[in-house]
């Protein structure tokens, strides 16, 4: 579909073509509108007539792991038992239970795998403390390594100070650039 | 001594990745699907449904004890299960132990078709329409299996197909020693 060579014959045929690809793609993308829009009003059903808890229900459900997707959320999957659990949770909170009574129905039956963030106890400590310990143990080996880099220097004799000769040749270093730069 | 202090540092970068390669390849046969249940050791979860064969005649967990029994979670939408399905009809001709179905988010229809087609090896299948039940028994990847002991407690679940392997290796022993 060349539109580039104006007023020729190669531009007419090239621009029909261009016209015909775009009815066929417009037509195209309108069955496939028609049938997402059919796929997604079966979906539709499912949200709680109460706006807030409804917005509580996803609120906890996005720190719960779908077992049947996992690396979703409860709150973002549309797998059957995500849709299911939301039901779960949904009608547990009409019920009154609190957040912490809801996220121990669901721990006793999924386990600790539900919750994204998993309780602290004696298997999860290096999950809890692991990245903390990686950098404190990077900290303390940085820290001994100048250490000892410092006194290897300063058993050699060599300080942080400047001799009067090398002061001056930085110096006239630094009264060339200068000069440099102002000239340009 | 400071020469020797001085060649142990050189090796901690090799530790620290000996380390860290250790716990990667650990990582490699884990298998994330299988979650283990907290639900082992514990009392299997009460329930009463109905009969998926026939409506009206409940299936109870409570007139199951006193028996050691398979609870098979099944679906006639589970692909899985059609794996399974010969393995279980196979085991319940010469088992020892009853094994009820949980019929899982399925129809009556389907499910009566299913069990025609592929045979029945089960003493009844509990009819769990809405899923409830399976919610209950932490259900998330159909088929799963749970044997339950004579005091109605949870002794081991599978996740995924019984395979003949599991049955002859894991659940025979188990029976026995249960039955025992």
């Amino acid at each position: 579909m060349t539109l580039r060579a104006p007023g020729t014959h190669r531009r007419a045929i090239g621009q029909r073509s261009f016209w015909q690809w775009r009815y066929r793609h417009a037509a195209a993308a309108l069955l496939l509108g028609v049938a997402l829009a059919g796929a997604s009003a079966l979906e539709a059903p499912e949200v709680g007539d109460n706006p807030a808890a409804e917005r509580h229900m996803l609120q906890l459900a996005a720190e719960l792991r779908c077992l049947q997707c996992q690396n979703q959320t409860l709150a973002d999957s549309n797998a059957p038992l995500a849709v299911d659990l939301r039901q779960e949770i949904r009608e547990l909170i009409a019920k009154g239970q609190t957040d912490q009574q809801i996220k121990e129905y669901l721990g006793a039956r999924y386990g600790d795998f539900v919750f994204y963030r998993p309780p602290v106890q004696g298997n999860t400590l290096l999950l809890w403390f692991g990245p903390a310990l990686l950098l404190v143990g990077g900290l303390l080996a940085l820290y001994i390594t100048l250490r000892r880099r410092l006194a290897r220097l300063e058993a050699e004799g060599v300080t942080a100070e400047l001799s009067d000769a090398d002061a001056r040749r930085a110096q006239n270093l630094l009264d060339e650039e200068n000069g440099e730069s102002s000239l340009s | 001594m400071a020469q020797s202090r001085k060649s142990l540092t050189v090796f901690l970068p090799l530790a620290v990745f000996l380390v860290l390669a250790w716990f990667l390849y650990k990582g490699l046969y884990l298998d994330p699907r299988e979650v283990p249940s907290p639900l082992i050791d514990k009392p299997a979860p009460d329930f009463r449904l109905e009969s998926l064969s026939t409506p009206g005649r409940i299936v109870d967990r409570k007139e199951m004890l006193g028996k050691v029994w398979l609870l098979n979670t099944w679906a006639s939408w589970c692909v899985a299960c059609r794996e399974e399905h010969p393995v279980l009809v196979e085991f319940s001709r010469t088992a020892s132990i009853p094994i009820v179905g949980l019929n899982y988010k399925d129809t009556r229809v389907d499910g009566m078709r299913w069990l025609a087609q592929f045979g029945n090896p089960y003493v009844d299948s509990a009819f769990d329409q809405a899923g409830r039940v399976g919610i209950d028994y932490g259900v998330y990847a159909v088929p799963e299996t749970f044997l339950i002991d004579k005091q109605g407690v949870i002794r081991f679940k599978q996740i995924g197909p019984v395979t003949p392997e599991l049955l002859q290796n894991t659940l025979v022993p188990l029976i026995q020693r249960l039955n025992g």
